[in-house]
């Protein structure tokens, strides 16, 4: 393990840092509107971001009532239903996961956790918290113009998303453009905020090989972010002109609604290609700060240090790096050169690899613990499964031939909201159980979190699970209804009617967590600074909730990793990064 | 300890649905068991894994979990079994690969004798083309589409003028017969999809994709539509009739040629229709 001796630093004099203009905020509005303060904006990215992904829950339940139930409910068109598909999709990978991971946690965490000050760009994080937030109320514009939001699924396919035989073809698929494009600036201003801080506003004493894994899963997965999210902006700006100027870049020519319309020469698979060039990486953005979070919340609960740090760290970094050359494997069936199949397969397959050494370790770092089975915990154990069963059935529909008869099926619904779905939501809660205290510095209330846990995570499990065999059996996807097909058996809708009053009970219960946030904001058991008795920076602050600027006067100095539980012969089972080396043999003997 | 029961159940209820539920794939139709197998071999592989994950968890939570005076070992790497494992792995991903490479290859190379029909998807119903006596389907292009030539063939290529076009009806295909299926849209993207038969592909406006396919078994099968193109993606159906020789050319004798549809014209059509009612 890279390791500063305790000398080299003691060594050091303490950095002559002159004391440095922190916009300190002057009135209420710089204090909680217009802040520049990374902890503010980060609660203000993770409100907004629940609120539109409270939208895109309720459109799931809508969803549900109308698979579990065909033809009951009238006020659900097939129209609708597609819009609901596709503003649900979107919602919630883009503007519910992304921007909660990196704009609500990265925020939060990537300063405290690198003992900094704030992010080295202030004024351009603060400009991309509102950027964000025009994107969102545009998205959500998008309900009350004529002809109402795009259909087109969130994948946005041309030809179909911008021709008169998709629902929102007017204004909602320009609209969906126009904020994708937004989303994508504002994220860039944050993205940079993240990265540099990262890189160059580390206290002193972090190294890199020093950082807590949930700052190598931010950081990672916006470096990613930063190089994906491009090919998206640029496929959405030529849709738009192809949609408002009459270019052909992605239109061949074609018949719409029967006359032949103005476009050709174009192709449609270049933006498929484009789509997933961002789109694959676009899942690891979201599973790489989850496995970093992940990976802290296994340590501290279980009092033990994490497994293989330096493994997990590379294995972050390769996954990284791996994803950006598996695009493909999601046009197995699109027509593409049919041999690009042998080495999308090829490489897809080999992610599994790294992928598969961060669950070992999670798993062995329960081996001898000291679990503490508190309701983080909880969640991080539920992740591993949910993850671990995504995982696997990704290894289906990444072997080509096994993709073809299950892609566009129900399987990949179910394959998907397993692995990028549930997991990383349910790590997003655990997340929120563990870190509310220090933003809030109260504790959410126990009997009510285990209650939300046992049931988002059984009742999830039991609606995705199942839906795979609907899959299996051939059920496609994005169908408003079955309808009759011989190969479809009468228990498949009793199945379907089943999942739909599963999601209904976890989308209540969610209402019950809402509660429990409001609730312990006032009533909540006080925290204490550090109240699972962890060992990373954001502990170990002199005010809960950290004031601006984070550590009062002086910098925190970094002695060692972040993973000294349980060192032998140390008093307690944990030892800030922070603390000095009181005897050499009590230094957490680094590996 | 009811949570590492829990979490055990979860593992042992999967194992336990993947046998007993009623839901599995369809009878299969064509040549592509080995694509079934295939999935087989995947399950097998995923399945151990996936159990002794989660058993090797739960057992972790059962047998190390908070106790008074517990404290946990510190044990940052260990360097022998983090490789062993990554190997272990490497071997099952290899083993799931290499047939499903094995599969696609034949997947994507088409037999010589195989026979060409082809399918083309509008917003949202189905049209095929068999070739007519000279083996080859005539060229196309969507701008001569018109009312009394749906598919837009090109009216001065000879090789179409016999290409039998079925336009609003069934797909008769032979039992036993290789046959390339040749597939386009001129709309969306649409994807032609029979479950029993495994195969499947979109159809992309501007280009000819195909799979190919040997029907085993006679019978009827639905074509639904896989790819989204729009409201009625849903209801866009036909069906497939996989007949034995026989009943294959008493049906082929009955199709209508291009040559014989585009000779009448569309007003002796509409004639025809209206005085049916
Ligand atoms: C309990 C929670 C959820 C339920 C009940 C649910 C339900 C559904 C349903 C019914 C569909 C449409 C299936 C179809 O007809 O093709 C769907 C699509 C989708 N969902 Fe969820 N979902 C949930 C949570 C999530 C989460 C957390 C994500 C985040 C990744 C997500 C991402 C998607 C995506 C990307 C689609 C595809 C949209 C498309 O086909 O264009 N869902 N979901
Ligand atoms: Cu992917
Ligand atoms: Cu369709």
């Amino acid at each position: 393990m890279v390791d500063i001796p305790y000398d080299a630093i003691a060594g050091v004099p303490p950095a002559e840092v002159p004391d440095v203009e922190l916009y300190h905020p002057r009135s209420w509005w710089t204090r909680y509107v217009f802040s520049q303060d990374a902890k503010v904006i980060a609660v203000q990215y993770a409100l907004t971001a629940s609120a539109i992904g409270l939208v895109a829950l309720v459109l799931s339940w809508m969803m549900r009532l109308q698979l579990g139930f065909p033809g009951t409910f009238s006020f659900i068109d097939p129209n609708q239903y597609l819009q609901f598909i596709t503003m649900h999709g979107m919602i919630m990978v883009i503007y519910l996961l992304t921007a909660l991971f990196l704009g609500g946690f990265g925020n939060y965490l990537i300063p405290l956790m690198v003992g900094a000050r704030d992010m080295v760009f202030p004024y351009v994080n603060m400009l991309s918290y509102w950027v964000y937030l025009l994107a969102v109320l545009v998205l959500a514009s998008t309900f009350f113009v004529p002809g109402g939001p795009t259909g087109a699924g969130w994948t946005l396919y041309p030809p179909q998303a911008i021709l008169s035989g998709t629902p929102g073809q007017d204004w909602g698929i320009i609209l969906m453009m126009a904020s994708l494009i937004l989303f994508i600036i504002g994220f860039t201003m944050g993205g940079l905020n993240y990265v540099v801080t990262t890189l160059q506003a580390r206290a002193r004493g972090m190294t890199l090989m020093r950082l807590p894994l949930t700052v190598w899963g931010i950081f990672t997965a916006t470096v990613m972010a930063l190089l994906a999210f491009p090919a998206l902006f640029v496929a959405s700006v030529m849709m738009l002109f192809d949609r408002a100027l009459g270019t052909s870049f992605f239109m061949p020519s074609l018949v719409e609604m029967g006359t032949l319309s103005k476009y050709g020469g174009g192709s449609p698979l270049l933006f498929q290609h484009l789509f997933w060039f961002f789109g694959h990486p676009e899942v690891y953005i979201v599973a790489l700060p989850a496995f970093g979070i992940v990976s802290d919340l296994i340590s501290t609960h279980a009092r033990k240090n994490i497994f293989g740090y330096r493994m997990m760290v590379w294995a972050i970094v390769a996954i990284g790096a791996l994803s950006f050359v598996v695009w493909a494997h999601h046009m197995y069936v699109s027509g593409m050169y049919p041999y690009f199949g042998f080495f999308f397969a090829t490489t897809t397959l080999i992610i599994a690899i790294p992928t598969a050494i961060k669950v070992y370790n999670w798993v062995l770092t329960l081996w001898r613990g000291d679990i503490h089975l508190t309701v983080p915990m909880l969640f991080a154990l539920a992740f591993i499964i949910t993850f671990v069963n995504g995982g696997l059935t990704g290894l289906f529909l990444g072997n080509v031939v096994v993709d073809v008869p299950l892609s566009d099926t129900m399987f990949v619904v179910a394959h998907f909201h397993m692995v990028m779905g549930v997991a990383p939501i349910l790590v997003v809660l655990g997340a929120i159980y563990h870190w509310y205290p220090k933003v809030t510095g109260r504790m959410l209330n126990d009997p009510l979190g285990k209650f939300h846990f046992w049931v988002t995570f059984l009742g999830a499990y039991m609606i995705f699970f199942p839906m795979h065999y609907l899959g299996l059996l051939g059920v496609p996807r994005r169908y408003y209804e079955l309808g009759e097909a011989a190969f479809i058996p009468p228990s498949a809708h009793s199945l379907n009617a089943f999942i739909s009053v599963v999601a209904l009970t976890v989308g209540f219960a969610q209402m019950v967590f809402l509660f429990n946030l409001a609730w312990s904001l006032f009533k909540g058991k006080l925290a204490g600074g550090n109240p699972w008795r962890a060992t990373t920076l954001e502990w170990q602050t002199p005010e809960t909730p950290p004031g601006h600027g984070n550590w009062g006067k002086d910098l925190p100095v970094v002695y060692r990793w972040a993973y000294d539980y349980s060192v032998p012969g140390a008093k307690e089972d944990f030892i800030p990064q922070n603390q000095p080396p009181a005897t050499p043999s009590a230094r957490g003997a680094l590996p | 300890m009811y949570v590492a029961l829990l979490l055990l159940l979860v593992a042992i209820g999967s194992v336990l649905f993947h046998l007993w539920s009623p839901w599995w794939w369809t009878p299969i139709a064509t040549n592509w068991r080995y694509i079934d197998d295939t999935i087989n071999i995947t399950f097998w592989i995923t399945g151990f894994v996936f159990v002794a994950v989660i058993a090797f968890m739960a057992y972790c939570v059962f047998r190390f979990h908070h106790k008074e005076g517990r404290r946990a070992a510190y044990n940052p790497e260990n360097k022998r079994l983090e490789w062993w494992l990554s190997v272990g792995t490497g071997i099952g991903v290899a083993a799931m690969l290499a047939p499903g490479l094995v599969v696609w290859h034949q997947f994507v190379t088409v037999p010589p004798d195989a026979t060409e029909v082809e399918v083309m998807g509008q917003q949202w119903q189905w049209s095929f083309r068999l070739p007519g006596k000279d083996g080859r389907l005539g060229t196309t292009d969507v701008r001569n589409i018109s009312s009394d030539n749906p598919m837009g063939l090109n009216r001065d290529d000879p090789h179409g003028q016999d290409d039998v076009v079925i336009d609003n009806g069934d797909l008769h295909l032979q039992v036993g017969k290789p046959v390339k299926v040749l597939l386009r849209s001129v709309d969306v993207l649409h994807d032609f999809y029979v479950p029993e038969f495994r195969a499947k592909m979109d159809m992309v406006p501007g280009m000819v994709t195909y799979f190919w396919i040997k029907p085993i078994r006679t019978g009827t099968f639905d074509v639904l539509c896989a790819e989204l193109c729009g409201a009625a993606h849903f209801q866009m159906r036909a069906r497939v009739i996989v007949d034995e020789e026989s009943e294959y050319h008493a049906w082929l004798e009955q199709q209508k040629t291009f040559a014989e549809l585009s000779g009448r014209s569309a007003v002796t059509r509409a004639t025809y229709k209206s005085g049916g009612e």
